[in-house]
């Protein structure tokens, strides 16, 4: 039995998203959805990562996600790798990559911009993903990586 | 054309600037078409712009058409915090067209969003101001005959100066060349520098405002703000130095002429306004009939 599954226990079919930042679970969960449904979800938090300090691990049973949507994590954890998960097996792996357009996730950085002032869903299209630069589509700024706060 | 939204230049083709170009021509000669006869327009202004206001106003009346609206956000219902989604939704239910002013970045795009009539921005804070493009573009037009193929000298403030980068951009479908002459501390950002690189459009940057504007078919000259600088002592470096005086002019072209945005501070002395070469005052008379070509075309009249 390997570490992880200590931590956060198996589940039969579904999907593990591992390596999410630890400070950013809940976030993934909500922009997810995932605090709305129904299935069977266990997750564990600040595990330790070789690769990146504390991490945190959500499992989700019966859920396969579709690439556009389990995209939309990208922003807040680029690193996610993906276990899909039938009868116990893990039968496929996937990584994230950060959507042409980013709705709802990112602020823009411009205090002018009408989506600072008014209730509204902001809205970017990918510029560059490394370093990472979003064009906001309201005041067509450009909000870059050092700027980029996640809603 | 027809129910389309204008808020960014880029929102309107090749084709559709010519179109509106066209049509302002058109409009000129014949400037009192009632068109818009039994048509509402909302009228915006949620910060004042005398001048532009004025601009679409005597477009809409010379169209026949009917203005609502207001003249600075105190007198409108936002003073009382209703929201812009609220106000647009309530005033496209009135109107058929909304033209709309508002200090923050993008609103313009959302008022489109959320209305169902189109919208024409006519200026988002320090983002965009496609009308005034779109005048400029007639006014470039109307002097040469032609958008193409022309030699366009931008002076001034190039850095933060927002007409400038519309115009730069609407132009480059017209295969220009460009001349820049500013401050380093006011030269072309390099987003759009690289823009014109991948078109592959020949620009020359400079520092000094000489006789390299012997060369131009178009000067287009623009404020240097002291706000720009945080470093006072540069400001007054550079504010005398980005001056157009009458004396400069002796050996340019017969077809230049020279636009300005107005209202200018001292960028072009008054020796300058009898030559028949400044064009500024008419290019402001142009935007009437610019306004009216893009009206007209978005409500599927013309
Ligand atoms: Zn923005």
């Amino acid at each position: 039995m390997t570490k992880k599954e200590l931590s956060v226990r198996a589940i039969k079919n579904g999907t593990v998203i591992d390596h999410i930042p630890a400070t950013h679970l809940f976030k993934v969960i909500s922009i997810l959805g995932l605090d709305k449904s129904k299935n069977q979800i266990t997750f564990g938090t600040n595990l330790k990562s070789k690769q990146q300090g504390h991490k945190a691990i959500i499992k989700v049973a019966k859920k396969f996600f579709a690439d556009d949507e389990i995209n939309k994590i990208a922003l807040v954890a680029p690193s996610a790798k993906l276990n899909i998960i039938e009868d116990y097996q893990v039968v496929d792996k996937k990584t994230v990559t950060i959507p042409e357009q980013i709705v709802g996730i990112a602020k823009c950085f411009n205090p002018k911009c009408i989506t600072n002032n008014e209730e509204m869903v902001t809205k970017f299209s990918l510029v560059e993903p490394e370093p990472l630069a979003l064009k906001c589509q309201y005041c067509e700024k450009i909000t870059n990586e050092e700027h980029l706060e996640v809603l | 054309m027809k129910d389309k939204s204008l808020v960014s230049i880029t929102d309107f083709s090749k084709e559709e600037i010519l179109r509106i170009v066209e049509l302002a021509a058109e409009f000129e000669a014949n400037p009192n078409q009632k068109l818009l006869d039994g048509k509402v327009v909302s009228s915006l202004f949620f910060e004042p712009s005398t001048r532009t206001r004025l601009s679409f106003e005597t477009a809409i009346n010379r169209l026949g058409g009917g203005i609502i609206g207001f003249t600075d956000s105190s007198s409108s219902s936002t003073s009382k915090g209703e929201s812009l989604n609220d106000t647009i939704k309530m005033v496209s239910n009135y109107s058929d067209l909304i033209v709309m002013r508002h200090p923050l970045e993008g609103s313009a795009r959302y008022a489109s969003e959320v209305s169902d009539v189109p919208v024409i921005n006519a200026g988002d804070g320090a983002n965009q101001h496609p009308t005034q493009t779109l005048l400029d573009m007639y006014s470039i037009y109307k002097t040469q005959g032609t958008l193409d193929n022309l030699n366009i000298f931008l002076v001034g403030d190039l850095k933060y100066g927002r007409t400038v980068h519309s115009l730069m951009m609407a132009m480059s479908q017209f295969n220009p060349t460009f001349n820049f002459i500013s401050p380093d501390s006011l030269k072309m950002p390099d987003e759009y520098k690289l823009f014109l690189d991948k078109q592959g459009i020949k620009y020359y940057e400079h520092h000094e405002f000489t006789d390299i504007i012997e060369e131009a078919d178009i000067l287009y000259m623009t404020r240097v703000q002291r706000e720009r600088f945080s470093d006072p002592i540069e400001y007054e470096k550079v504010k005398n130095v980005y001056v157009l005086r009458n004396a400069m002019l002796d050996n340019t072209k017969d077809n230049l002429r020279i636009l300005h945005p107005l209202p200018r501070v001292n960028e072009i002395h008054t020796d300058v306004d009898a030559n028949p070469k400044a064009y500024y005052f008419e290019q402001a008379e142009n935007g009437v009939y610019a306004r009216m070509a893009i009206m007209a075309s978005i409500l599927g009249v013309k």
